[in-house]
C-alpha cells in the first residue's frame, strides 16, 4: 500500500493537468546513490501488466513489483522548506539514508 | 534533506546529479528568475511571494548594497546612489544615453561604457547588473537546493533582440561577476515564443510585440514542429514604459507649474507617475499627489483619455519598426497567425488596441506579459543543461540584429554579415591593398545599417601587418567574421601569400577589470591615426619619386618626340613635383603627381607607338 498526503495528491493532479498527458505517478527505486538505493518519481504515461497500482486522493500511483518491496507502506508528502518545495518519501523500510535524502538503505 | 521533483518517464536523474538550470529575465524595470520544475516552467518567488525583483540597486555609504524593493523604498530619498533602469546604460557611451538631463546620476564618461559615481565608488552598469543577478541567483539556489551557495548548472539570460555586441558582452560579463555559468544569451522575443510555442503547441508565423520598461522589440518568428526560426527583428533600443512615465512626469510638471526640481523630487514624481500609469490600466482616472522637498504640495488628476493623448506618439513610434520587421521577413499582415504581447507596458489598453488594429486581430496575452520571457528562458536553460530526453531536442535558430562589417576606403562600411542572418554564422570576404607597396591594413569592425562608418557603431579595430609589398590590388586579405550562439563576434584577417594573421574577439573597451587595457586600446587608436597619415605621406612620396625618375629617364631616351614647348612645360611640372616631395601633406604631393601624369599622357602615347613600330619592323605577319 502506497499513499499520498492530500497536499501531495493535489500538487500531482495540478502538475498532470498542466502537463496535459499522463495517467498518474510512477514511484520506484533503483540501485544507485551513496546509500545503495535511490528513489524514482516520474510521470506515468502507461501502466505495465505486472505493475501494482494504488489510488490515493484521486491520483493513480504506479509501482513495479520489484520496487514495491522497498516502498511498501510509504507515504509521499509535498513540503515546503523556505523557498524550496518538493516531494518527500516517508518510507518505514528505511534503515538509514544519506544526508541528502536522495538515496537510502533498507 | 533534498526535496524531490517529478521527472519525465525514464528521466529520473542520478542522485546528486540533478542539473539545476534557471532562466533569467534581466529587465529594465523588473527582473525575474524561473526554472523548470516537475516538467513545468515556473517563476521563482522571493520569501514575500513576489516574483518580480525591481531592477533597482542602491549603494550604501558603508559599502553595502540593497537590491529590489528595499532599494526602491529609498529611491526618492537617495536618488544619486540608487540606480534604476541600469539596462539602458549597458554597453553604452554617455552620448547614447537619452534623458541625461533628467537622470539624477553623476555620470562619468569612460571609453565604451558610461559609469556612475556612487557613494561606494564608481560603478559600471555591468557591476550594477551583477548585483541584481546575484540576488536572483541566491533566490534560485534557495528555491532549488534549499540553501544559498549551492551549485547551479547554469543560467540562460535574456537580452533584447536589438542589443549589439557590446551590450551582449556586458550582459554576459554581469552574469560572470554574479557567479553564474551563463549557458547562453537568448533574445527576449525568442524566449517569449518558446513559452507560448511549447505551452500552446501552436504552429505558424507569429509577431512578438515586446514593449518593456526600456526597450521595444518586434520580432517575426516562425514556429513549426518545435523549431523556432527568427525571421526578422526590429525595434527601438530606447523606447519603453519608462518613456510613458517620463511623459506623464513632464505633463505633471507643466500642469502643476513646478520650478526645476531637485534629484529627490524628480525621482519622487517619476515614481508617482509610474504608479498612476499602472492605475490607469484599469481605472478612468488617477490622482498624483506628493509633497516636494520645498514643502510645496503637488496634487493633479490625470484621466485615462488625457494619458492616452499625451502618449499616443510613443505608441505610434512602435509602428515603423513593426512594418520594417514584417517587410524584412517578406510577409503580409494577413500571414501573421498571432501576435504575442510581452512586457508590462503592453497592459496599457491603448497599446493593446493599436496592436489589434494594426494586425487586424486580438493579440495573444494569456500568459503574464511580465513572466513570459523568464519562463521561456527557463525552458531553454532546461534543454541546455541536458535535462531533456534526446528525442525531445529542438533547434533554436536566432539571428543577428544588425549587420556587421568593416570600414573600406572612403569611410564606407562594407557589410560582411547582413542583419537577420541566422547564428551561429561565419562569413569571409576578400579585401586587397589600395596602394602599391602597402604592408599593413587597418581592420575597423563596425555594426549598423548605414553606409557611412561614422553613422555605424564602432566595435573594434586591429591591424594586419607584414603584408609583402606588392602592387595595389595584388594582395589577398581574407577577413573572416564569426558570430557564436550568443551573438558574440570574433574577427580575423589573413593575408594568403604569407599567411600572416591578426584577430580580435570583440569586447567593449570599458576596462572593467583592467584599466590598462583601456589605455592600451586608446593608445593604439591614437597611433593608428598617426600611422595612417604617415603611411599615406610615405606612399605619396614613393609614388612621386618613382614618377620623377621614370619621366626623366623617358626624356633622356625619347626627347625628340616632344616639341620645345611641350618639353619645357613637362620639365616645369617635374620641378614642381620635385619641390613638393619634401612637404608633409600627402594631398599636395598627390595633386602634383596627378599633374605630371596628365602632362605625360601624350608623350607616353607617342613612346608606345614608337616602341611598337620598332618591335614590328622587318617582321612578317606569319611570325606572329
Amino acid at each position: 500500500m502506497i499513499t499520498l498526503t492530500e497536499r501531495a495528491a493535489s500538487h500531482v493532479s495540478n502538475f498532470l493537468a498542466k502537463r496535459g498527458k499522463g495517467v498518474g505517478l510512477r514511484l520506484g527505486v533503483r540501485t544507485s546513490g551513496c546509500s545503495g538505493l535511490a528513489y524514482r518519481i516520474e510521470y506515468a504515461d502507461a501502466v505495465n501488466t505486472d505493475d501494482h497500482t494504488f489510488e490515493s486522493h484521486g491520483v493513480k500511483v504506479v509501482v513495479d513489483p520489484k520496487s514495491l518491496r522497498f516502498l511498501e507502506g510509504t507515504e509521499l508528502d509535498f513540503t515546503r522548506e523556505g523557498l524550496n518545495e518538493g516531494f518527500k518519501f516517508n518510507n518505514p523500510n528505511v534503515k538509514d539514508e544519506c544526508g541528502c535524502g536522495e538515496s537510502f538503505n533498507v | 534533506m533534498a526535496l524531490l521533483q517529478i521527472a519525465e518517464p525514464g528521466q529520473s536523474p542520478e542522485p546528486h546529479r540533478r542539473r539545476l538550470a534557471v532562466g533569467i529575465d534581466l529587465g529594465t524595470t523588473n527582473s525575474l528568475v524561473a526554472t523548470v520544475r516537475n516538467g513545468i516552467a515556473v517563476v521563482l518567488n522571493d520569501h514575500d511571494g513576489h516574483a518580480l525583483l525591481p531592477s533597482i540597486v542602491r549603494y550604501l555609504g558603508d559599502g553595502g548594497v540593497t537590491v529590489g524593493r528595499q532599494a526602491e523604498a529609498e529611491l526618492a530619498r537617495d536618488p544619486k546612489n540608487t540606480v534604476v533602469s541600469v539596462k539602458r546604460f549597458m554597453g553604452r557611451g554617455l552620448k547614447d544615453v537619452t534623458h541625461v538631463e533628467n537622470s539624477p546620476y553623476d555620470f562619468l564618461d569612460s571609453p565604451g561604457m558610461v559609469q556612475i559615481r556612487t557613494v561606494s565608488g564608481v560603478k559600471s552598469p555591468v557591476e550594477v547588473s551583477a548585483e541584481i543577478l546575484k540576488v536572483l541567483r541566491a533566490r534560485a539556489e534557495e528555491s532549488l537546493l534549499g540553501r544559498a551557495g549551492g551549485e547551479l548548472a547554469g543560467a540562460v539570460v535574456t537580452v533584447p533582440a536589438y542589443f549589439d555586441d557590446a551590450q551582449r558582452q556586458a550582459t554576459k560579463d554581469a552574469g560572470r561577476i554574479a557567479g553564474l555559468n551563463v549557458l547562453r544569451l537568448l533574445n527576449e522575443p525568442t524566449a517569449a515564443a518558446i513559452a507560448y510555442g511549447l505551452e500552446n503547441a501552436a504552429e505558424g508565423v507569429y509577431a512578438v510585440y515586446d514593449l518593456g520598461g526600456g526597450t521595444f522589440d518586434i520580432s517575426i518568428l516562425r514556429l513549426s514542429k518545435g523549431v523556432f526560426e527568427v525571421m526578422a527583428t526590429s525595434g527601438d533600443a530606447a523606447l519603453g514604459g519608462d518613456d510613458f512615465d517620463q511623459r506623464l512626469f513632464c505633463w505633471v510638471v507643466e500642469r502643476a507649474k513646478l520650478a526645476p526640481l531637485s534629484a529627490e523630487d524628480t525621482r519622487l514624481l517619476l515614481t508617482k507617475s509610474r504608479a498612476a500609469k499602472e492605475f490607469l490600466t484599469a481605472n478612468a482616472e488617477a490622482r498624483i499627489s506628493a509633497t516636494l522637498g520645498s514643502g510645496e504640495a503637488v496634487d493633479v488628476t490625470v484621466t485615462h483619455k488625457e494619458f492616452q493623448d499625451m502618449t499616443r506618439h510613443l505608441v505610434a513610434k512602435t509602428l515603423g519598426p513593426t512594418r520594417k520587421a514584417l517587410r524584412d521577413a517578406g510577409l503580409e499582415w494577413s500571414e501573421v497567425k498571432g501576435v504575442v504581447m510581452v512586457g508590462g507596458a503592453t497592459r496599457m489598453p491603448h497599446v493593446q488596441r493599436m496592436v489589434a488594429e494594426l494586425f487586424g486581430q486580438t493579440p495573444l496575452n494569456n500568459l503574464d506579459p511580465d513572466k513570459v520571457v523568464a519562463l521561456g528562458a527557463a525552458i531553454q536553460a532546461d534543454v541546455l543543461a541536458g535535462n531533456r530526453a534526446s528525442g525531445d531536442d529542438w533547434l533554436l535558430l536566432d539571428v543577428i540584429p544588425l549587420s556587421l562589417g568593416i570600414e573600406t576606403m572612403g569611410g564606407l562600411a562594407e557589410k560582411v554579415i547582413p542583419r537577420n542572418s541566422t547564428i551561429p554564422v561565419a562569413r569571409a570576404q576578400e579585401f586587397t591593398t589600395f596602394k602599391d607597396g602597402q604592408t599593413a591594413m587597418s581592420v575597423h569592425v563596425v555594426q549598423g545599417e548605414r553606409e557611412l562608418v561614422s553613422d555605424c557603431r564602432s566595435l573594434a579595430r586591429f591591424e594586419l601587418r607584414g603584408i609583402p609589398p606588392m602592387v595595389a590590388g595584388a594582395a589577398r586579405i581574407r577577413v573572416t567574421f564569426q558570430v557564436d550562439a550568443d551573438g558574440l563576434l570574433s574577427v580575423s584577417a589573413r593575408e594568403s601569400t604569407t599567411g600572416v594573421e591578426a584577430a580580435i574577439a570583440v569586447k567593449p573597451s570599458y576596462g572593467l577589470t583592467d584599466e590598462q587595457i583601456t589605455k592600451m586600446l586608446r593608445d593604439s587608436f591614437d597611433h593608428a591615426r598617426e600611422d595612417v597619415h604617415l603611411r599615406a605621406l610615405k606612399e605619396q612620396q614613393v609614388e612621386g619619386g618613382r614618377m620623377l625618375e621614370a619621366t626623366e629617364a623617358a626624356l633622356r631616351e625619347d626627347a625628340d618626340l616632344l616639341s620645345a614647348e611641350e618639353s619645357a612645360a613637362l620639365r616645369s611640372e617635374l620641378d614642381v613635383l620635385r619641390k613638393t616631395l619634401s612637404c608633409t601633406d600627402h594631398r599636395t604631393i598627390k595633386s602634383a603627381v596627378e599633374r605630371v601624369n596628365r602632362a605625360t599622357e601624350a608623350f607616353a602615347g607617342r613612346r608606345m607607338d614608337r616602341s611598337i613600330k620598332r618591335a614590328l619592323a622587318g617582321r612578317k605577319v606569319e611570325s606572329f
